[in-house]
């Protein structure tokens, strides 16, 4: 184990101990992690990495990938009051088939996720599923084209 | 300004998005007599889809437009994203590069809180505060321009290192022009911080606990001034500021007085950054020079930077082509904004301007 990420690979052992094989560690590097889960097991390992301090969301978004016909749903987490894990950004993935772009929130483990989910629902369509305001955020009132992030959406004179 | 009569003693108020204060943003505030119940902000008349944009140009051409949504700190908007883009180009850049960046990122950082400062003044009613700041500013955006060309987008940090060295006697203009705002900065506490008008309308006003900070996600100076003492240039260090000696200011109060006050204590901090910087610089080369178009090996990066008004963060994910495959961008103000109406909501609407701007909340940056 490399001397700079004894902290980091410590924190995903935990992890993967806790949900056995439901949480697929993508890679662990000084200072960042990225693991990915199924949607179902999103908020269960949501809320476990809240309870290992990471009590703040930096950014939530998603990517599109048409030719595999999903959606990849990314949530970075970071923790501003514990000292020690203060260096470390933790990535956590899952991805849903385009076809039923829905998730659950997880607002109610991280507050501060609530006006990226709005604005990944307005770009993207995607439904986060007990969301008290899913509406639109940014796009214009009266947008009535597809989600402007989608990759089958085009900026006109561009293609 | 738009009101509806709700009926009785409540009444619906549009602030914006036309309001001198506001800027593009309007929050619609639900009032009961003078107490403000609801505040819902309803950002987006300046998106531009900047994140779609970048989908369709090259690394290199991305820097000038995704500077445009916080061009009064368009060093702390570009430098997190050309450090993502070295990440996936895999470029190191040279040592004195690294060091001309902080000064680039520290000067934008004063610029950008003396602007703050500046309309802070004019929402309080004080319009000297409005006259020196602005003033003042214009001597570090010279500072500025005679590295950067421009006054305020200066695309200057590219993927490699920097567009150009900095001009010969740099370092005594810079420092100068340090000396003379550092006693301008104590004219500044006697006529604003310290007068009891401007106290009365800021101090136990708008109070973030420590504990909503966390929760809310509030970065960056608004932070710092609920007790947090989370700073990226501290938590995670980029460029060389894991060799520089600095403290953070902090302060516990978490009101309106406190936040300015993060902000005039970082006006200091950051002059005494960059003259450790010029002290440390040593001559070389400014830039790794990129031959042929710039092409990422498949993959993806994230990386964050403490800009003037808190953590930035850019998320790239590349498949190898010429354009990015697709920038996430984390801006500041956008997860400032939660806590402006978890502030207002319980507040007298006169105090509404004091605690908006002390937020520092920049409407073209959340939007993007």
């Amino acid at each position: 184990m490399p001397k700079n990420t004894i902290t980091e690979t410590k924190l995903v052992k935990g992890l993967k101990t806790k949900f056995n094989k439901q949480i697929t560690e993508e890679y662990v590097e000084p200072n960042r992690i990225k693991i990915s889960t199924s949607p179902t097991n999103l908020k269960a390992v949501a809320l476990a990495i809240k309870e290992l301090g990471f009590d703040q969301i930096i950014s939530q978004g998603a990517t599109d990938y048409p030719d595999d016909n999903l959606f990849r749903v990314e949530y970075h987490a970071i923790c501003v009051s514990i000292k020690k894990f203060r260096r470390i950004m933790f990535a956590i993935m899952t991805t849903i088939p385009k076809n039923k772009p829905e998730i659950e929130t997880l607002l109610d483990i991280w507050p501060s996720v609530e006006f990226h989910e709005q604005e990944t629902f307005e770009n993207f369509g995607i439904t986060f599923l007990n969301h008290p305001r899913m509406e639109r955020l940014l796009l214009p009132e009266d947008w009535d084209d597809i989600p402007p992030l989608r990759k089958d959406f085009s900026l006109p004179g561009r293609d | 300004m738009q009101v509806v009569d709700q009926g009785g003693d409540k009444m619906v108020l549009h602030v914006g998005p036309q309001h001198p204060g506001s800027g593009h943003f309007r929050i619609v505030i639900t009032l009961d007599g003078d107490y403000i119940i609801d505040a819902k902000p309803d950002p987006g008349y300046v998106h531009r889809g900047a994140e779609k944009m970048a989908e369709y140009r090259t690394y290199i051409q991305n820097i000038p437009h995704l500077e445009r949504p916080v061009i009064i700190d368009a060093t702390g908007i570009t430098l997190p994203y050309v450090l993502t883009a070295e990440k996936i180009l895999d470029v190191e850049p040279p040592e004195r590069a690294q060091y001309i960046r902080m000064i680039m990122a520290e000067l934008n950082r004063i610029i950008s809180h003396l602007y703050w400062l500046a309309i802070y003044g004019i929402f309080l009613g004080h319009s000297t505060m409005f006259m020196w700041p602005m003033g003042d500013r214009e001597l570090f955006i010279d500072l500025a321009e005679s590295i950067g060309g421009t006054r305020v987008t200066f695309s200057y940090v590219v993927p490699g290192g920097v567009r150009n060295d900095i001009p010969g006697g740099f370092k005594e203009r810079a420092l100068k022009t340090f000396q003379y705002f550092e006693k301008r900065i104590k004219e500044y506490e006697e006529i604003f911080f310290n007068n009891p008008l401007m106290q009365s309308r800021t101090v136990g006003i708008g109070i973030l606990k420590k504990q909503n900070a966390v929760k809310l996600g509030i970065t960056g100076p608004n932070l710092r001034a609920s007790g947090i003492n989370s700073d990226t240039r501290k938590d995670e260090p980029y460029c060389f500021y894991n060799k520089i000696r600095f403290d953070i200011p902090v302060y516990k109060e978490g009101d309106s007085y406190a936040r300015c006050m993060v902000r005039l204590r970082e006006l200091q901090q950051s002059m005494d950054i960059i003259r450790q910087v010029l002290d440390r610089m040593k001559p070389g080369p400014i830039k790794h020079v990129i031959r042929g178009v710039m092409r990422g090996e498949p993959g993806e990066a994230f990386v964050r930077t403490e800009a003037a008004r808190g953590t930035m963060f850019y998320h790239i994910v590349s498949n190898g082509e010429r354009f990015p495959y697709r920038v996430k961008i984390s801006v500041p103000s956008f997860r400032n904004l939660i806590g402006m109406s978890h502030l207002l909501v319980g507040s007298r609407l006169a105090d509404m301007p004091a605690i908006y701007w002390s937020l520092d909340y920049w409407p073209v940056e959340a939007d993007k």
